[in-house]
This record gives C-alpha cells, structure tokens and sequence, in this order.
C-alpha cells in the first residue's frame, strides 16, 4: 500500500503545472487546459483522501468536479468561439478592452 | 510492484502535464491533455475508485478532449504563439510556481498525521448510495448547472443575437 503522501504531493506537482501554464501560457484554448489540469489534480487529492479516511465523500465531490469541469468547457469554448468571431484572435494578450 | 506502477503513472501524468503546458501549438497541448487524463484514470484505479476511472475516461478523455479539438480544428486556432511581447511575466512565473509547490506540498503533506489507512472493497453501490442518500441536493443542483452550461454554451456559439 502506497502512502497517501506520494498522491497527495502527485497533485501538487500536477496543480502547479497547471497553475504555471495559466500564467504563462497566452493561447486562450492553451489557458482552458491548464484550468483542467488544475481540476484534475484536486480531483486525485480528494480520491487520496476519499481512500485514506474510508469515506465515499471524496469520490461524490469528484464526481461533481467531473460535472462542473464538463460545463466550464462547455462554456469556456463558447466564450472563446465568440471572443474569435470578434478579434479572429485567441490570443489573451490582444483581449483587453476593460484595460485602462 | 504497486510502488514501481506508481511511479510509472505519476511519470507519465507529470510529462502529459508538462507537455501541456510547454507544447508550441494548441492540438499537440490537447494530445497532452488526453494523456495525462488517461494516467490518472489508471491512478484511480489503483486508488480503490475503478468507477471514476471510468468517469474519467469517458467525459474528460471522450468529451472534453474532443471538445477542445473540435474548437482548435473548426476555428483554425491551432496557430503558433506570437513570440513573446511580456518574457518578464515567464519568468516571474517559475519563481512563483515553485513557491506555491513548496506551500502545497508543506500543507498536504503536515497534515496528513492521520490514522493508518484501511482498505475497502469499493463498489458503485457505495457511491450511488451516497450520492441519492445523503448528497441528493448537490446532486440536483448539478444537474442544473450543467442545463445552465448547454443552454449557455449553445446562445454564446451562436453566430449572432437577433438583430
């Protein structure tokens, strides 16, 4: 039985990258991921948990992540495809009106 | 055994992550994105959660993965990033990042003094169980996020409010 710790800090490395990716990254579809890759790695901190407290609570909460996750892309893609039909660019740096 | 799978899993899910992140067009970030989906689905199953590995394969692999390419491919957004106009904001970025796995790991890992794992046979009954028992409410309520998601996904794709 591995220890909950080695998943525990999997999720971190995994929520970093992500996090870095959302910083650094300027493709909007690109910024999209990396939010997955966030979410992901909070989901396998709560399956971790879910098995080191013997409790289902975890795996319903990533079950509602899952759900979540699913309508944030949904929505997020729109946004972009509207975003692209505007400035035919998906480039964040050129998306800046309520800059002043 | 399950040590060396680990690690295997963990490797391939950091390198779809990275890959993610440092790939240079969009379509080889999403290819990226389904193997990392895919390594921690297997990780699931060695968590005891052989139901959300399913979950995971089927809506983040087969849904948004295919969402993220439909977009990338219909819209032609697969183009190269201009090069850089901020490098400053790359670079205070590493910094940062590592800043933030430090406090992560310092957090999960301290607080993770808890008693000794057991194992339990996990089945989807238990899940269903709690989910129409004791989480029904979150339960409805999300299903009527994700009408709210369709129904907003569906009016902000469409090519033009009535004019």
């Amino acid at each position: 039985m591995i220890s909950s710790s080695f998943y525990l800090i999997l999720g971190a490395i995994l929520f970093t990258i992500g996090a870095v990716g959302v910083l650094t990254r300027r493709n909007a579809i690109v910024v999209l991921m990396c939010i997955e890759l966030m979410l992901n790695s909070v989901n396998l901190t709560f399956v971790a948990f879910s098995r080191y407290l013997v409790s289902m609570t975890g795996q319903v909460f990533v079950l509602m992540t899952v759900a979540v996750a699913a309508a944030e892309v949904a929505v997020g893609l729109g946004l972009v495809i509207a975003l692209y039909r505007q400035k035919k660019t998906a480039d964040i740096d050129n998306i800046n009106i309520l800059k002043w | 055994m399950e040590m060396v799978l680990f690690f295997v899993l963990a490797a391939v899910a950091v390198v779809g992550a990275l890959g993610v992140v440092l790939a240079r067009q969009s379509d080889h970030s999403a290819l990226f994105l389904l193997l990392n989906f895919i390594a921690l689905a297997a990780i699931y199953v060695t968590l005891n959660a052989p139901f959300l590995a399913a979950v995971q394969v089927i809506v983040y692999a087969g849904a948004i993965v295919v969402m993220f390419l439909f977009v990338i491919i219909m819209f032609n957004v697969a183009n190269r990033e201009r090069p850089e106009t901020r490098p400053a904001q790359r670079y205070a970025a590493l910094p940062l990042g590592a800043l933030l796995l430090a406090g992560l790991i310092y957090v999960t890992v301290s607080n993770a003094q808890l008693p000794p794992e057991l194992t339990r046979s996990d089945n989807i009954a238990d899940i269903g169980k709690a989910l129409f028992t004791e989480y029904l409410l979150p339960f409805e309520l999300v299903g009527l996020l994700l009408l709210i998601g369709v129904v907003g996904a569906v009016v902000l794709g469409k090519r033009k409010l009535e004019d």
